[in-house]
């Protein structure tokens, strides 16, 4: 199987020698041409020392990668949380008939608002705003209100996702629950949901790599995380260069992730295609 | 008849949108009585056996099952459900679940019991059916007779009063009927009322205490089944039983 994928990426054909030497070859000329470009532009010189002067990205890489432990520990706080209220809202939305209609509704304005609101605006809204409104018992930490924003946002996307996953089960499961004699909630919960799960396992880790990203954004309402200390190290060194280290810690997280997602991908799709045969 | 009857329709209506799929179907099954429905496609057989589960409400009419009208306002469908076993054409096994997982929950969750309790009965229910040796398995390590087996051990495992049937072996290999129908065979061998709908004509010839004859959602015809099989009554009987004796069914 892993042959397989190797192949694929080398070009479809068996993973021969001569494709491997070809899918070699091309990578160089292109790498080579693209790198003859960029370093023969007129402004390189310029952009080489302020984005990618080695000592500035040695002193400052230890930094921002202690920094990114914020990021981390924000990006796993929220999804937890998004897991579970996302799940809440697509179920309340898929429960049937009209005694729910105000619930569905509610569900709906709910996932088509905050899908609409660009993340940066949410976390600006309820970081500046909600500390603002000096209710005494509310929490004033700016990172509260990063993580609730982020939270609001990507449980209406993830809310989606599973709202797909539940409507991907086949009525016929539910109806050979409730013939059991299993109420509605249990059904879901023992049959539907569970199956409704599994299948959506890649796409919601497709959803975390960007929530992983959009962490970064929460250094816009002050909080030094990633992106806030590599701007903090710029203005102290007049060098863009702890950018880079934040996008290079970025990109080393983000890279396991999508790794996971393509290799999960590609088990339901064989996994889909063995039980196709089955049926 | 001085005990009631197992199970009573009486003028059972239901459509679907425009569609009249049941046109006032009275019937009445014993207690122990074994009742075939035979009709082509679409006359209405699955939807009656829907209907009598409470999956499908019905538009009119009544349903009484040991005495107690099942369709009367306020009845706990879920309590009524846990009665009636009813097994479907696709099988619909759970599978994110093993066979003694498929066969539990219904015990488990419906009525309750401990866990243990649950796979003692779920296991002697597997082993009854020679299906022990697959409790770990999942739905699709299974062939499709096996898998439809464990649908019937599944809704027995509730200890249902009654047991609907529905087209169980249309969806399976020729190869793998007979299992399937060796097994319904022993449930009416060891009392269960039962109502199958079935196209498998002799089965239902060797089987039934009754067959019914349904057609465009009227029940046209019933009786003994050598005299619905030899002697219909009925043109349009004569007329079902012609095509399915030309398409070597029967």
């Amino acid at each position: 199987m892993e042959g397989d994928r190797r192949s694929r990426i080398l070009g479809g054909m068996s993973g021969d020698a001569r494709s491997v030497t070809i899918a070699l070859v091309s990578t160089l000329v292109f790498f080579t041409a693209l790198g003859f470009v960029v370093t023969n532009a007129p402004g390189w010189p310029e952009v080489k020392s302020a984005f990618f002067d080695p000592t500035v990205f040695r002193d400052s890489f230890p930094e921002v990668l202690r920094a990114f432990w914020r990021n981390i520990k924000i990006f796993c706080i929220a999804e937890v949380l998004i897991l579970v209220f996302a799940l809440l809202i697509a179920v309340l939305r898929s429960l049937p008939g009209p005694v729910f209609f105000p619930l569905r509704a509610l569900t709906i304005v709910y996932t088509d608002v905050l899908r609409g609101i660009p993340t940066v605006l949410m976390i600006f809204i309820l970081g500046f705003g909600a500390p603002a409104l000096a209710i005494s018992w509310l929490p004033r930490d700016p990172i509260f209100w990063a993580v609730v924003a982020l939270v609001l946002v990507y449980s209406a996307y993830v809310a989606e996702v599973y709202r797909a996953g539940i409507e991907s089960v086949h009525p016929s499961q539910d109806a050979a629950a409730r013939s059991l004699g299993l109420t509605r909630g249990q059904s879901l919960r023992h049959v539907v949901v569970p199956q409704a799960v599994r299948r959506v396992v890649p796409p919601l880790l497709n959803d975390f790599i960007g929530l992983q990203k959009d962490t970064a954004l929460v250094a816009l309402i002050g909080p030094i995380e990633t992106f806030r200390q590599a701007q903090i190290d710029t203005a102290a060194t007049f060098n863009f260069t702890p950018y880079t280290a934040a996008a290079v810690v970025f990109v080393l997280f983000t890279i396991p992730l999508a790794r996971l997602t393509d290799w999960l991908n590609e088990r339901s799709r064989r996994r889909r295609a063995a039980a196709g045969i089955a049926a | 008849m001085s005990a009631p009857a197992a199970l009573e329709l009486e003028d059972v209506h239901k459509s679907f949108g425009h569609l009249e799929v049941l046109k006032g179907i009275d019937l009445a099954v014993a207690e122990h009585e074994v009742v075939c429905l035979i009709g082509a496609s679409g006359s209405g057989k699955s939807t009656l056996l829907r209907c009598i589960n409470l999956i499908e409400p019905i538009d009119s009419g009544r349903i009484v099952v040991a005495g107690r009208e099942i369709t009367a306002r306020g009845v706990d469908v879920n309590e009524v459900r846990r009665g009636i076993g009813i097994v479907f054409q696709a099988f619909n096994l759970f599978p994110h679940m093993s066979v003694l997982e498929n066969v539990t929950l219904g015990p488990r969750k419906a009525l309750g019991l401990e866990r243990a309790e649950a796979e003692r009965q779920g296991l002697e229910l597997l082993g009854r059916f020679g299906l022990a040796e697959r409790r770990d398995d999942y739905p699709d390590r299974l062939s499709g007779g096996q898998q439809q087996r464990v649908a019937i051990v599944r809704a027995l495992a509730m200890q249902p009063q009654l047991m609907l049937l529905d087209e169980v072996t249309s969806a399976l290999d020729p190869e793998l009927v007979a299992e399937v129908l060796s097994v319904i065979r022993e449930l009416a061998e060891s009392g269960m009322t039962m109502v199958i709908a079935t196209h498998e004509m002799s089965f239902a010839a060797d089987i039934a205490n009754r067959v019914c004859f349904l057609d465009q959602g009227v029940l046209l015809e019933e009786g003994p089944p050598e005299q619905i099989f030899r002697s219909p009554a009925n043109p349009r009987t004569q007329e079902f039983l012609q095509r399915i004796i030309a398409a070597g069914r029967l």
